[in-house]
């Protein structure tokens, strides 16, 4: 039970930074990290098909595409500045 | 009649771009012209507001936590998870877990319903992947009108840092790493109907196992097995089975001819009629699009 309580105010935490953290770069990796955990959540949720989905779709290729695009306009840094 | 008769030809002259209905310069400044005149008469608050940013953003942060209020409140209205009265509990989920194995032969009732079921669904799912992967392709790919110099030099340079630099730890990851992704992906497709998994979770596996190795590996590389001749076979062929055996399956059980597929002993791995066969065409359909996205969106072409 408790340990369900921990996951949810992380999912809740993270789902506040995403929108309030400035650094993009930042950003995509939060979005992330919200899609592992709820990955998890859905695993308490007795939904193991909704999990495998969520942890390849959301925290695998979404953030590749994410990454991408932010590399395509020149928004990450490091990678191109102009 | 003369004026439906001038209607047709001017559709027609329309679709043969020879006159155009709509300019799109000419409502552009039309609309910039409304914008410039356009103003709130009645509410002279708002304009106010427009006018100093701290009352502006004062009232933003208000209609969210209006939003937020009603959607907070619609979600305490809802009914408890897993409530007996809850209305989804009824004859039709019943029906799923009383004679589900019985029926499709699948022991992973998800797979029974999607692929069973509801298959109609999960063929418009995949025509909707598909269609999404043919608009990027014509958005996205390199031809002779879609070209940009700069683009190409970006590219090329990109690929020159790709070489000078080793990138030993995602050369060594590529090579070890993604065989056991793929497989594990090609494991959750095959045992989609004994265990969680399926088609679309299985293939977005794949799908990532491939883009990790074309990451290490380069595209040069993934283009010895995989062009956009074999993406287009593996899409269009996997479309027309999975139509094929539904139309099969729809057609004999609407007519009650009775020539069902055989369901095979629940549990083993050759089971379950059509269910292994469609989880396949859509595993692969799902592959070939995760692949297809990322390599259009790198180098605008598969």
């Amino acid at each position: 039970m408790q340990i369900e309580w921990i996951f949810l105010i992380f999912l809740l935490a993270s789902a506040i930074g995403v929108s309030v953290v400035k650094n993009l770069f930042l950003a995509v990796i939060i979005f992330m990290d919200y899609s592992a955990i709820m990955a998890i959540v859905w695993l308490f949720l007795e939904s193991p098909d909704l999990a495998i989905t969520q942890a390849a779709v959301g925290a695998g290729v979404d953030s590749i595409l994410f990454f991408l695009t932010l590399k395509k306009v020149h928004a990450l840094k490091g990678t191109r500045e102009e | 009649m003369k004026e439906k008769k001038n209607a047709l030809q001017k559709l027609k002259q329309w679709i043969d771009g020879e006159i155009t209905f709509f300019d799109a310069e000419e409502s552009i400044s039309r609309q910039q012209k409304k914008q410039q005149t356009f103003c709130f008469p009645k509410f002279s608050r708002l304009k106010k507001a427009q006018t100093s940013p701290a009352a502006y953003r004062l009232f933003c942060m208000g209609v969210a936590a209006i939003i937020i209020l009603a959607l907070l409140a619609v979600v305490n209205e809802l009914p408890l998870f897993g409530a007996a009265e809850d209305p989804t509990n009824n004859e039709v989920v019943e029906r799923y877990i009383e004679s589900g194995i019985e029926e499709t032969g699948a022991i992973n009732f998800v797979a029974g319903m999607i692929l069973d079921y509801r298959a109609f669904d999960t063929f418009g799912e995949s025509n909707v992947l598909f269609l999404a992967v043919i608009c990027v392709v014509m958005l996205l790919q390199k031809d002779e009108k879609n070209y940009n110099a700069l683009e190409e030099r970006e590219i090329q340079e990109d690929e020159l840092f790709d070489k000078k630099s080793g990138k030993v730890l995602i050369r060594c990851a590529g090579k070890y790493l993604s065989p056991l992704v793929m497989l594990y992906g090609i494991y959750v497709i095959l045992n989609g109907h004994l265990s969680p998994g399926g088609g679309f979770s299985g293939g977005s596996i794949v799908g990532a196992g491939l883009i990790l190795y074309s990451v290490a590996y380069g595209h040069k590389k993934m283009q010895t097995f995989f062009t956009m001749k074999t993406f287009t076979i593996i899409n269009v062929t996997c479309l027309l089975v999975y139509c094929a055996c539904k139309s099969y399956s729809f057609f004999t059980g609407a007519n009650h001819v009775g020539a069902s597929v055989p369901k095979g002993i629940p549990g083993m791995i050759l089971s379950s009629g059509f269910i292994l066969p469609l989880n396949i065409c859509v595993g692969m359909i799902v592959t070939c699009t995760m692949y297809g996205f990322y390599s259009l969106f790198t180098k605008g072409e598969i």
